[in-house]
C-alpha cells in the first residue's frame, strides 16, 4: 500500500512504497501458450526454493532410526508429531532456554531500535541543522559494518564492561547494526509527507512529538512496520556475534545453538529440523506480510 | 528546540542560516542513536585496533604493547595467502552465480501468470529463514548413506556409492557446496532488487523497442539492462558486504574439517578468537579484514557509483 499522501509533482514510480502491481510488460493479451511456459518455469522457481524447507520438514517427523537410516525415504511413512514435543529435552543443549533467549534478544533490540531510529529519521527528514549530513553519511557507514568483523573488538569491549555473556550485550550489538537500516527505510518515507502537513498541525497548536505520533505516523506506518520485520527478522537470525559473546549453553540463542549438533556422532536431526521449523515459520510469515514493499520500498533512497 | 525551522527533506543549496543552536536542538532526535552508533560500532573498531598492537593473553589480560608483532603472525601463517585467494574466490564467485541467476529469477517473477504471487512468496523463505538451519539442511543432505541429497544423486547415477564423496568430509567439496548455499540464501534479496529496478523500465521504451523490430534478446540486453544498472550496482555492492562477512555457512558446512583447506579469512578470525584464544591476532587479522571490505567498497562505489543521490 503507497502513502496516500503524495509530494506534489512526484511520480507514483518514485513515491518510497509502490503498490505491489506493475504497470508496465504485460498489459497485453498472452497467448495461452506462452502462459503454460511462464507458469511451468514458475512452477520449477517454487520447487526449488521449498525443497530445502521441505526436507527439513519431512525429517521433522521421522524418528531418529527413520532419518539416520541407510536406506532413506524421500517422503515420511509415518507422523511422529510427537517430535514436536519430545525435541525440547534433548541433551545436547537446553533449546527451551534457546528459544527464549532468541525471542527476548530479538523482542528487546526491535524495540531499542524503533525507540531510538524512529526520532532520528523523523527529525533527519524535516529539519536542516549544521551536521545533518554527516549523521547521515555516518548512518550509511554502519550499514557498511558487520558484527562478523568487528567481533573481537566487541568482545573485548563487553568484557571490560562486564557485560560478557548477557543478553544486554546482544541486545546493544543487534541494535547498534540494524540502526541505519532503520533510520534509513523510515527517514525515506517520513521525507515523503509534505512538509506543509506539519507546518499546518503546528499552526493549529500542536507540540513536536505531537506531529510526529499523530500526524506522521499514520501516514508512515507502512515504513515504521517494514523496519520493525527486518530488524526482528535479523536478530531473530544473527549468528556472529551470539556466537563469541555468549559462551553459556541457556544464554544462547537457537542459531547458535544448533551448530552444535553438527559433528556430533549421532546427531539428533529430527530435532534439529523440528525446531528449525518452528523457529522459521513466524519469520517466514512477518517477512511475507511486507513482500509488496520488499519490491522498491526497500532500496528506496538508494536505486533511483 | 523552537528555533529550528521545518525544512524539506533536501539539501540546503545555500549557506545554512541556523548556527550551533539548531545542532543542539537537534540532539535529543539524534543523540540516541549516536550513542548506539559510536559505542557499539565505532568504540568496539577502535578497540579491535588497539588490541592488533597489544599482546594479550588467553585469559584476557593485557600485557603490554608489541607494534606490529600480531601481523606478522597473520601474514606468516603459512595458510594465509591460500586463505586469503579462497576468499577472493568466495566473494566473486558467490556475487557473479548471484546476480546471473537473479537476473534470470526477475524475469520470470516479473512476467503475469496465474500463481506468480505464490511463486514470489515462495522465493522470499530463504531470506527471511536462520541461514544457519538452511545450510544444517543441506549439510545432512549430504551425510553419506542417509543424507538425502546425497541418496537422491546415488539414485539419479551421478554419484557411485551411497558413500558419497564425503561431500562435508573433504575441504574442496565442502566449500564447493557452501558456494552453492550462499548463493541460494543471496538469491531472495538480489532478486528482488533487480525487480524493483524492472518497474522503472518504462513501458513506452518497451513498446518503442517493439516497434523497431527488436527481438526479445536485443530488447533484453540493449534496453532492460541498461536501465537496471542502479539496480544491479547496489545489489552487487550490498552482496559483496555480505557475502565477504558471511561466518554461519563455512561454519557448519566446513567447520569440523580439521586444518584450514577451506577457511576464509571471516572463519580464520573465529578459530583464532575461538580456538585458540588469540584475541590480539584475531585484531589484527580482523583489522585486514576491515581494511579489505572498506578498499572494495571504495573502489566499487568509485568505478560504480551506486549511490549517485544520496
Amino acid at each position: 500500500m503507497a502513502i496516500t499522501v503524495a509530494a506534489p509533482g512526484l511520480e507514483p514510480i518514485e513515491a518510497p512504497t509502490p503498490s505491489g502491481r506493475r504497470r508496465t510488460y504485460t498489459e497485453d493479451q498472452v497467448p495461452l501458450g506462452k502462459l503454460i511456459v511462464r507458469m511451468l518455469a514458475g512452477l520449477i522457481v517454487l520447487l526449488v526454493f521449498i525443497l530445502p524447507y521441505t526436507i527439513m520438514f519431512f525429517g521433522s517427523v521421522k524418528t531418529k532410526a527413520q532419518i539416520r537410516s541407510v536406506d532413506p525415504t524421500y517422503f515420511p511413512t509415518e507422523w511422529h508429531w510427537e517430535n514436536y514435543l519430545n525435541m525440547w529435552s534433548t541433551p545436547e543443549t537446553p533449546l527451551v532456554q534457546n528459544l527464549i533467549s532468541t525471542i527476548v534478544i530479538s523482542v528487546f533490540a526491535t524495540l531499542l531500535v524503533l525507540l531510538v531510529a524512529m526520532p532520528a529519521a523523523y527529525y533527519t527528514a524535516r529539519f536542516a541543522f549544521p551536521g545533518r549530513m554527516v549523521f547521515l553519511f555516518l548512518v550509511i557507514v554502519t550499514q557498511m559494518l558487520q558484527p562478523a568483523v568487528l567481533t573481537s573488538g566487541l568482545f573485548r569491549q563487553f568484557v571490560a564492561l562486564d557485560l560478557i555473556d548477557t543478553w544486554a550485550a546482544m541486545i546493544f550489538i543487534n541494535a547498534a547494526f540494524n540502526l541505519s537500516f532503520a533510520v534509513w527505510i523510515m527517514h525515506s518515507f517520513f521525507a515523503g509527507v509534505p512538509k506543509e502537513v506539519d507546518e499546518a498541525a503546528q499552526i493549529d497548536g500542536a507540540g513536536r512529538l505531537a506531529v510526529l505520533f499523530r500526524i506522521n505516523l499514520p501516514l508512515v506506518w507502512p515504513g515504521i512496520v517494514t523496519a520493525i520485520v527486518f530488524t526482528f527478522v535479523a536478530c531473530w537470525n544473527e549468528f556472529a556475534a551470539s556466537l563469541v559473546i555468549l559462551s553459556t549453553a541457556g544464554n544462547q540463542p537457537l542459531s547458535v545453538a544448533l551448530t552444535k549438533f553438527v559433528g556430533q556422532y549421532e546427531t539428533s536431526w529430527h530435532y534439529v529440523f523440528g525446531v528449525s521449523i518452528v523457529a522459521i515459520i513466524p519469520v517466514v510469515v512477518l517477512f511475507m506480510l511486507i513482500e509488496k514493499r520488499l519490491v522498491g520500498g526497500l532500496t528506496a533512497g538508494s536505486v533511483k | 528546540m523552537s528555533r529550528s525551522r521545518p525544512g524539506g527533506a533536501e539539501p540546503r543549496t545555500g549557506r545554512p542560516r541556523q548556527g550551533w543552536r539548531d545542532t543542539v536542538a537537534a540532539l535529543p532526535w539524534i543523540g540516541p542513536a549516536l550513542i548506539l552508533i559510536f559505542g557499539v560500532v565505532l568504540f568496539p573498531a577502535v578497540v579491535m585496533f588497539v588490541n592488533s598492537t597489544r599482546d594479550i593473553s588467553i585469559s584476557g589480560v593485557d600485557k603490554g604493547s608489541v607494534g606490529l608483532d600480531n601481523y606478522v603472525e597473520v601474514f606468516s601463517f603459512p595458510y594465509f595467502w591460500p586463505i586469503f585467494v579462497r576468499t577472493i574466490v568466495w566473494v566473486v564467485v558467490v556475487v557473479a552465480a548471484t546476480v546471473v541467476i537473479s537476473l534470470g529469477l526477475a524475469q520470470i517473477l516479473n512476467k503475469a501468470f496465474p500463481g506468480r504471487r505464490i511463486v514470489r512468496l515462495a522465493v522470499i523463505i530463504p531470506w527471511a529463514a536462520s541461514v544457519v538451519m538452511t545450510t544444517m539442511v543441506v549439510y545432512y543432505g549430504l551425510e553419506p548413506y542417509f543424507g538425502i541429497i546425497n541418496t537422491f544423486l546415488v539414485d539419479v547415477g551421478l554419484v557411485d556409492t551411497p558413500e558419497g564423496y564425503g561431500w562435508t568430509r573433504n575441504p574442496d567439496t565442502a566449500f564447493a557446496w557452501s558456494i552453492v548455499v550462499a548463493v541460494f540464501v543471496s538469491l531472495p534479496f538480489t532478486t528482488y532488487t533487480i525487480l524493483a529496478g524492472l518497474q522503472t523500465v518504462p513501458g513506452e521504451v518497451l513498446e518503442a523497442a517493439k516497434m523497431d523490430g527488436a527481438g526479445p534478446a536485443r530488447t533484453y540486453f540493449g534496453v532492460v539492462l541498461p536501465q537496471l544498472r542502479s539496480a544491479l550496482a547496489v545489489a552487487v555492492l550490498i552482496n559483496i558486504i555480505n557475502v565477504f562477512n558471511s561466518l554461519p555457512i563455512l561454519k557448519v558446512m566446513t567447520g569440523s574439517i580439521p586444518g584450514y583447506d577451506a577457511d576464509t579469512i571471516m572463519t580464520l578470525i573465529f578459530k583464532y578468537i575461538q580456538n585458540q584464544h588469540k584475541v590480539d591476532v584475531a585484531s589484527a587479522l580482523s583489522v585486514v579484514a576491515f581494511v579489505i571490505v572498506i578498499v572494495i567498497v571504495a573502489v566499487y562505489v568509485r568505478v560504480v557509483k551506486p549511490m549517485k543521490e544520496i
